[in-house]
């Protein structure tokens, strides 16, 4: 069942998801009214500093939250489905197997006292109900799959017998063990070093050529979504702030928060010219200022800014920003 | 002159906050009866009805008021003395804060430096105090306990000392392995190229991080010296006689259990348990509390 | 004159043995590695994981004993001073580390932190602490308010600045500075970065900076090493290292950084396997495992740190070159 060529393989909208503590009193709003596309063999970075939201919505789309957390409001469509009213048995048979995801930490990921022919196999047997013998077979495809050398050996193998690089490569196995339509990544090269990061990079890439998954990329760094991504998603304090095509928006970033980010990060041709930082730091998600939650720190910012929230402005290109510059820039340039 | 032309901005002071919700959900029960039985303790000599150490023989074995034979006079009856329970109880309550609180603490004191020394310095110191405490904590708590006693003989200090070298031995386990996690942070890094000594850096930087964890064991460790100085009361090797200690007057009503005089054990029994429970739910809290990852919850 | 020389400086580890074999190894985390550090300049150090910069790091703060080579700090070798050459030493040469939460003690007020080295090693009176703090205060741009507080009512970016606050009290020539922005967040990086700079430009410090990312190490440094396994495998100008690597390692470590635009194509030299352990490294020259330029010599020798028109190389590939 593929997805209809007019429909995205998932279609988030307005999805709010939210952190409430015991007594109830301290609402985090983590994830709050986020729309976002993402098409077959496609890939979307979603970019956004510590504690924006990127991981929690991964979890949403998955609906793997802790109990502290809560989708409130919004529909994901996944393949015409929406996963947000499915069942926990129905939620059983996509996690895994249509949607699978990695995470930052391989040996987290991993169990210990069981070996990785084992571990790469088991989402096979679960799924597809496969022998074990068989999952076997296919668990040593995989490995040959993310380049372990010699896979016989290593799927007879413990985890703690790997590097980290190579567990991050075994933990890549599992999730595309099932042939997932979606792959989400979560971090996943931040405990790698850079040499590995890049091997692991153009595995991923490979990857996704061949299977024609469609890749969700979350981390924090500029330089991946410049390297990895088509389309690219901005967070800041639960909200996407500005998304669209990757080049457009380094080309020409349309939101202040987006444009101050490209223009604080070192770059390695210019020479000792001062950088130009954001100052200040982001905004408590559990007690948001009125108005645009970036506007403490924009050096744009005008009256409207601290009053009112902007809305999604959608600007031309596929591109959208919550700036309410975005919206004089939108109205000068139809006119 | 500030160098940098940003102006920061510094969230509200929250110690204020986090003060006021850290009283917001103190666990009231064993507070309470942790404070009645202090206040037993502190004014037993203006509570008490009656001398606890001398008796009336004719008025031997009087049950409570409520009781055929019972008076208002002894609300709770006396003993195989004719001493009143309830007074002995009160001055029960003396010893045994008095008896807990000093050996917890000393105990407390001399486990925390020498784990402290432990886990710090490493080395020979500590290999040497390891050794002790491993030694000292394969020994049967309770037997060692007796033995001491048995040689420097019976007498509430003596009983205070015994128990601190019982139970040191934790706090010292405890405490190392506090210490050998912190001494990698880097803050103890920092103060070593800051050119501080080894007696500062313990002092300063280690000490106030392992002084929670100490109060915490302390509390719970409350409950634990409590009963093995009723049972070293019990078994007559603990406060001796005519002193009043919970223990003791356990001991010496257990024949009269048989032929129906059991307010002389169930009372005090009562007394012990609610005192070791209630510091073992206040231990509990603390803990919660003072860790920082289980207070996130 | 550098403020600080090292020369030949070694550490090795013994290695943990394992529960069951006899053996004992022999870690080399440094391995005779020279450098030097100019007066108001700042040195540049970048490898993997591993690969001996935080232990270079602590041997020059003293934290760690070498195990062989020396280091000259004002043109006198340290194991020659005398105790009060000893203490200028350790007032001269400060560190700010990577963990913001880690590095400041939770319990003390930050006035008492800033203050610390200041107390420890100099006779002052307390009006002069206080003064003395809220001018450091000041320096990192944080206000005088924050002396009473303590750490956790701060975040990561403001401990950092406390922790460079402190890090300056005693006026130090040298600052270590170990990945001092990696656990910050991304937009709080530049504030950081850009501090540091200025502080260097306005107390003419010098730094030993350490940093898994390239383009900030690039950006920040006057001189770069880069670091293999111990070894040092080039050294040179940074911008001209940057933009024009000389070692294999040095060229694919480099090619492996993330660009900064997507439209930006770079050659990607893609390394096959990953970092030995420095338990045994190769024979030879550390790198030839991985090397794509690898030829017959480079197993059997080990080329030595050797000049190779405006910097050092150590790489078989120039033997020519030199003669
Ligand atoms: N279990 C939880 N209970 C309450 N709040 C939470 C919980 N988990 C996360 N949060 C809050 O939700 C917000 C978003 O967290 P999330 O982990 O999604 O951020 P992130 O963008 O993935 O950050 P990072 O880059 O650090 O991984 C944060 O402000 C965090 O404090
Ligand atoms: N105390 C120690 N005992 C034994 N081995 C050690 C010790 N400290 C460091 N090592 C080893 O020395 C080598 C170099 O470590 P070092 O911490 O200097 O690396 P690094 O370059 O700072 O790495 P990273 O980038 O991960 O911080 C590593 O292989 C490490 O395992
Ligand atoms: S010496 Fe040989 S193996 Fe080493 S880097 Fe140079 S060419 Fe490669
Ligand atoms: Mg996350
Ligand atoms: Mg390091």
């Amino acid at each position: 069942m593929a997805a209809t060529p007019n429909r995205p393989l998932l279609e988030i909208d307005n999805l709010s998801t939210h952190y409430v503590s015991a007594q109830g009193t301290r609402v985090v709003r983590a994830v709050d009214d986020v729309s976002l596309r993402i098409s077959a063999g496609e890939t979307l970075g979603i970019v956004g500093e510590s504690g924006s939201g990127k991981s929690t919505l991964a979890l949403s789309i998955l609906r793997v939250l802790p109990p502290a957390a809560q989708i409130v409001s919004g529909q994901m469509w996944f393949e015409n489905e929406d996963l947000v009213r499915k069942t926990d048995t129905e939620m059983r048979h996509v996690r895994g197997k249509r949607i699978a995801m990695i995470l930052q930490d391989p040996m987290a990921s991993l169990n210990p006292l069981f070996t990785i022919g084992n571990q790469v196999g088991e989402p096979i047997r679960v799924h597809e109900g496969t022998r074990r013998a068989a999952a076997w077979r296919r668990a040593c495809d995989l490995l040959k799959a993310v380049r372990i050398p010699s896979p016989e050996t290593r799927v007879t193998q413990f985890p703690h017998e790997m590097s980290g690089g190579m567990r991050q490569r075994i933990v890549g196995a599992i999730g595309i063990a099932c042939e997932p339509r979606l792959l989400i990544a979560d971090e996943p090269t931040t405990s790698l070093d850079l040499t590995i990061q890049a091997q692991y990079l153009s595995l991923l890439r490979d990857l996704q050529r061949e299977h024609g998954l469609a890749l969700i990329f979350i981390t924090h760094n500029l330089g991946i979504v410049a390297k990895m991504c088509d389309q690219l998603v901005v967070m800041y304090a639960g909200r996407v702030v500005e998304s669209g095509p990757v080049s457009r928006i380094f080309n020409a970033p349309a939101h202040p928060y987006t444009k101050a980010l490209l223009n604080s990060i070192p770059r390695m041709t210019d020479n000792r010219n001062r950088l130009t930082a954001i100052e200040g730091q982001p905004p408590d998600l559990s007690s948001l200022p009125r108005g645009c939650s970036f506007a403490a720190r924009c050096p744009a910012a005008f009256d409207r800014c601290h009053k009112e929230t902007p809305p999604e402005f959608n600007l031309e290109g596929g591109r959208t920003a919550r700036c309410w510059l975005a919206s004089v820039a939108m109205q000068s340039g139809a006119a | 002159m500030s160098m940098s032309s940003e102006t920061i901005v510094l969230p509200p002071s929250v110690s204020t906050r986090s003060a006021a919700s850290r009283l917001g959900d103190l666990p009231m029960i064993p507070i309470i009866i942790l404070a009645v039985i202090a206040f037993m303790a502190i004014f037993a000599d203006v509570l008490a009805p009656h001398n606890p150490e001398v008796g009336a023989l004719t008025a031997r074995f009087k049950p409570p008021f409520w009781q055929t034979g019972g008076t208002m006079d002894h609300i709770l009856g006396t003993d195989q003395l004719g001493r009143d329970v309830l007074s002995r109880l009160i001055f029960g309550a003396r010893v045994s804060m008095v008896v807990g609180f000093t050996a917890v603490i000393f105990a407390g004191v001399v486990g925390t430096v020498l784990g402290i020394l432990a886990g710090y310095l490493g080395g020979w110191a500590d290999q040497v105090i390891m050794r002790i405490t491993d030694a000292w904590l394969a020994l049967p708590a309770l037997t060692f306990a007796i033995f001491l006693a048995a040689i420097v003989g019976p007498s509430m200090w003596n009983i205070v000392i015994i128990l601190g070298l019982v139970y040191w031995t934790r706090y010292a386990r405890v405490v190392r392995g506090e210490v050998l996690s912190l001494k990698e942070r880097e803050f103890v890094r920092l103060a070593i190229v800051a050119g501080c000594s080894k007696a500062t850096i313990m002092r300063r930087h280690i000490l106030p991080n392992v002084v929670n964890s100490a109060i915490v064991l302390a509390t719970l460790m409350l409950g634990v010296v409590i009963v093995t100085e009723a049972s070293l009361s019990f078994l007559g090797v603990g406060v001796p006689p005519p002193k009043p200690a919970w223990g003791l007057m356990l001991s010496d009503g257990k024949q009269g259990l048989m032929v129906g005089y059991w307010w002389l054990t169930v009372l005090p029994g009562c007394c012990i348990m609610l005192m070791v429970l209630s510091a073992n739910l206040l231990g509990d809290w603390l803990r919660v509390k003072l860790d920082p990852q289980l207070r996130q919850l | 004159m550098p403020v600080l020389e090292a020369a030949g400086l070694t550490k090795h580890f013994q290695a943990r043995r394992g529960l069951f074999s006899g053996s004992r190894g022999v870690v080399r985390a440094v391995d005779d590695i020279s450098f030097s550090i100019e007066s108001g300049r700042t040195l540049g150090v970048v490898g993997e994981s591993g690969c001996g910069k935080t232990t270079t790091a602590k041997l020059v703060l003293g934290l760690e004993e070498p195990t062989g080579g020396s280091i000259r700090f004002e043109g006198r070798d340290l194991q020659e001073l005398d105790p009060a050459g000893r203490r200028h030493y350790r007032k001269s040469v400060q560190a700010v580390f990577q963990d913001p939460f880690a590095s400041l003690s939770p319990r003390m007020r930050i006035s008492d932190i800033i203050a610390e080295p200041l107390v420890t090693n100099e006779t002052v009176t307390s009006g002069e602490v206080r003064r003395r703090v809220l001018e450091l205060l000041d320096l990192v741009g944080l206000p005088e308010r924050s002396a009473d507080l303590f750490p956790h009512e701060f975040s990561g970016g403001q401990r950092q600045r406390i922790a460079i606050a402190r890090a300056l009290a005693l006026s130090p020539k040298l600052v270590v500075l170990d990945e001092p922005v990696s656990a910050l967040d991304v937009s709080i990086r530049a504030q950081i970065l850009n501090l540091l700079r200025d502080l260097q430009d306005r107390l003419g410090l010098s730094y030993l900076f350490i940093a898994h990312d390239l383009a900030a190490v690039a950006h920040m440094s006057h001189t770069i090493v880069v670091m293999y396994l111990g070894k040092i495998v080039e050294v040179g100008d940074a911008q001209t290292l940057a933009r024009a690597p000389k070692h294999p390692y040095t060229a694919a470590l480099f090619s492996a950084a993330l660009p900064s635009h997507p439209d930006e194509r770079r050659e990607e030299i893609l390394l096959a396997g990953e970092v030995p352990s420095p338990l045994n490294p190769p024979s030879g020259c550390r790198f030839h495992p991985r090397c794509p330029q690898v030829m017959p010599v480079c197993g059997q020798q080990e080329p030595a740190l050797a000049q190779v028109g405006d910097r050092f190389v150590a790489c078989h590939l120039y033997d020519q070159a030199r003669h």
